[in-house]
């Protein structure tokens, strides 16, 4: 076992741990990002459409871009920081304040840092249903990484279950890529994600079903249909059911941020439906109730990459300012600035609501032990 | 609920809203190049369409959160918005270009990528074939694999044509 030593210690180098990365070391910060996956930039990397935003956080640009935009800014950092790609931070020893990290399947390192960052980011969420353990079941996590970043299409048609932003984007790039989508079938009486997403794969011929869901999966040793049903008011099966004509179900039912690393750091965590589970409570600067552990993104609430990107800005800053570093946190203003005005709308009211509920004013004072 | 506000809700427009207002008939028949369409009627944060119009027609967004508002006089059908909209909300329809036919400049990430001549379907708000129509041009006017493709058809579905397929 091998012992490694940072000042920072980034884990999870997707759009806030990469925005954390270059904001500490911009400051002088010595930083690690450690990476579970091949390659840097988490989420990012299997958008192959364009992102919404502001100019500031590149919007109308496609995702995979903004990934390599960021990676650049790393690249410019210099040694300023480094990067461990294929290690999973596997626990915290809050005892002896050490992280233990995997390297590829079987190699193990102790790293020590003065502070780290946690960005994580989401996993997914599985409903169940009979046969749901068929070949042709897929997170749409799994189908985008098939589909944008190894080239293979999941099958030949797909069911997509769930209309918020990903099962309706996840539709949309099924069908670039030549797969037909029999249906999106969504519980609520309305679609969840942007109505813009909806209409481009509405006028392309997908039906949209709403209060609908998935009851059976059918087929042998494969996924060879399924049967769906309407439901009503409160959620229960009308009755009314049809069966589908596909080889691929695809569950976009919903994210749940990753916070294992947060609670064996023993931070204050709190159930938060509107952001869409357990997450830490933060101060401003989005440092936990661990004064040596700050968060950002998805991590700390399903949200979206713009976001996650001023988070993990913020977080960088004000992780490389508790060290005594050349921060100029004026900035922090600007970052707020940006948060406040990217969560504005109707689609931010429920973000906006779930961060008050983990919001505490007082850490701020430790900021600058 | 009623059938218009749940195909509302599933992504179909149904009548007109903030954000999603069509152009006035007048001004739209005597406009060289056409007008654009806009069909974006939810607040979301979201504005590439205002930033990147060149004329100033998209009015200038106080909040990120703001639908389009559009100022009809300074808009001259170039469809930069039409390429730059990440929701592939922004149209622009060209009334002027024949005596039957308009001409419609649509967004396009799919393939094939159709050529200059091509016969394609031509297709409204859910998917549903409503004319033919023949390729006229194919831009790429940001380099970045969102296509505008101009396609003449006829005129009677400018408010109705929104989307093309391509063989098949
Ligand atoms: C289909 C889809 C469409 C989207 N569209 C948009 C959009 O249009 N606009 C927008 O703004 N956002 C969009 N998003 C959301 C956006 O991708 C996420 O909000 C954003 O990527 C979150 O960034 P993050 O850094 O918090 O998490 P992630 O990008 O998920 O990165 C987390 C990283 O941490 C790594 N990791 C996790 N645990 C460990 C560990 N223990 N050790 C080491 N590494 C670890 C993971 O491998 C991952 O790379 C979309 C998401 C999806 C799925
Ligand atoms: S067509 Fe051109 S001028 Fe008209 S709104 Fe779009 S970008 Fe602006
Ligand atoms: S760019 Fe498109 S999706 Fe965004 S606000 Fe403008 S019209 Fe709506």
């Amino acid at each position: 076992m091998t012992d490694i030593s940072t000042d920072i210690l980034v884990v999870g180098g997707g759009a806030a741990g990469l925005s954390a990365a270059s904001e500490a070391a911009s400051c002088g910060a010595r930083v690690l990002v450690v990476e579970s996956d091949l390659q840097l930039g988490g989420q990012l990397v299997k958008q192959t459409h364009k992102f919404f935003g502001s100019k500031d956080e590149y919007a109308g640009t496609r995702g995979y871009k903004i990934a390599g935009i960021l990676l650049d800014e790393i690249e410019e950092c210099g040694r300023g920081v480094e990067v461990l790609t294929n290690a999973t931070v596997t626990g915290y020893y809050a005892e002896d304040k050490t992280f233990t990290v995997m390297r590829g399947e079987d190699s193990y390192s102790r790293i020590k840092a003065r502070r780290a960052i946690i960005a994580t980011g989401a996993s997914e969420r599985l409903i169940p249903f009979p046969n749901n353990d068929l070949p042709g079941v897929y997170g749409a996590g799994a189908v985008q990484t098939l589909m944008n970043v190894y080239g293979v299409t999941p099958g030949r048609r797909v069911l997509m279950v769930g209309a918020g932003n990903i099962g309706l984007i996840v539709s949309y790039q099924l069908m670039q890529a030549g797969v037909e989508v029999a249906a999106v079938v969504e519980a609520m009486p309305r679609i969840g994600g942007y109505w813009v997403h909806a209409a481009k794969i509405r006028r392309l011929g997908v039906p949209i079903l709403l209060k609908h869901s998935i009851k059976e999966a059918l087929g042998g040793r494969v996924v060879e249909g399924a049967v769906i049903t309407e439901l009503d008011d409160k959620f229960n099966p009308t009755g009314q059911e049809r069966s589908v004509d596909c080889d691929v179900i695809c569950l976009a039912v919903g994210l749940s941020p990753t916070t294992e690393i947060l609670s064996h750091a023993g931070c204050k965590m709190r159930y938060v439906p509107e952001l869409c589970g357990s997450v830490a409570e933060r101060d401003r600067t989005m440092r936990t109730s661990n004064p040596d552990f700050w968060s950002a993104g998805d991590a700390m609430g399903i949200e979206e990459a713009s976001a996650a990107m001023v988070e993990g800005r913020i977080a960088g800053l004000c992780a490389a300012n508790s060290l005594g570093l050349p921060a100029k946190m004026e900035k922090l203003d600007e970052y707020w600035a940006r948060l406040d005005h990217l969560r504005a709308g109707e689609v931010g009211e429920k973000i906006r609501s779930g961060i008050v509920k983990v919001s505490r004013g007082g850490w701020e004072a430790c900021c600058n032990e | 609920m009623s059938e218009s506000e749940s195909l509302f809700n599933s992504g179909i427009l149904t009548d007109e809203r903030p954000g999603a207002i069509r152009p006035p008939c007048d001004k739209w028949k005597a406009k060289k190049s056409g007008l654009v369409i806009v069909e974006c009627p939810q607040r979301i944060p979201c504005n590439p369409c205002a930033t990147s119009c060149p004329t100033g027609a998209i009015l200038p967004f106080e909040d990120i959160n703001d639908t389009p508002v559009i100022d009809y006089e300074k808009c001259t059908g170039c469809a930069i918005c039409v390429a730059v909209c990440p929701g592939l909300a922004c149209f622009v329809v060209d009334l002027s270009f024949g005596k039957d036919k308009a001409l419609y400049k649509l967004p396009y990430e799919m393939l094939p990528l159709p050529s200059k001549g091509d016969s394609v379907t031509c297709l409204g708000r859910s998917g549903e074939a409503l004319a033919k129509g023949t390729v006229e041009a194919v831009i790429e006017p940001k380099r970045d694999k969102t296509y505008v493709i101009h396609v003449s058809a006829p005129k009677e579905f400018a408010n109705d044509i929104r989307a093309i397929k391509v063989g098949g």
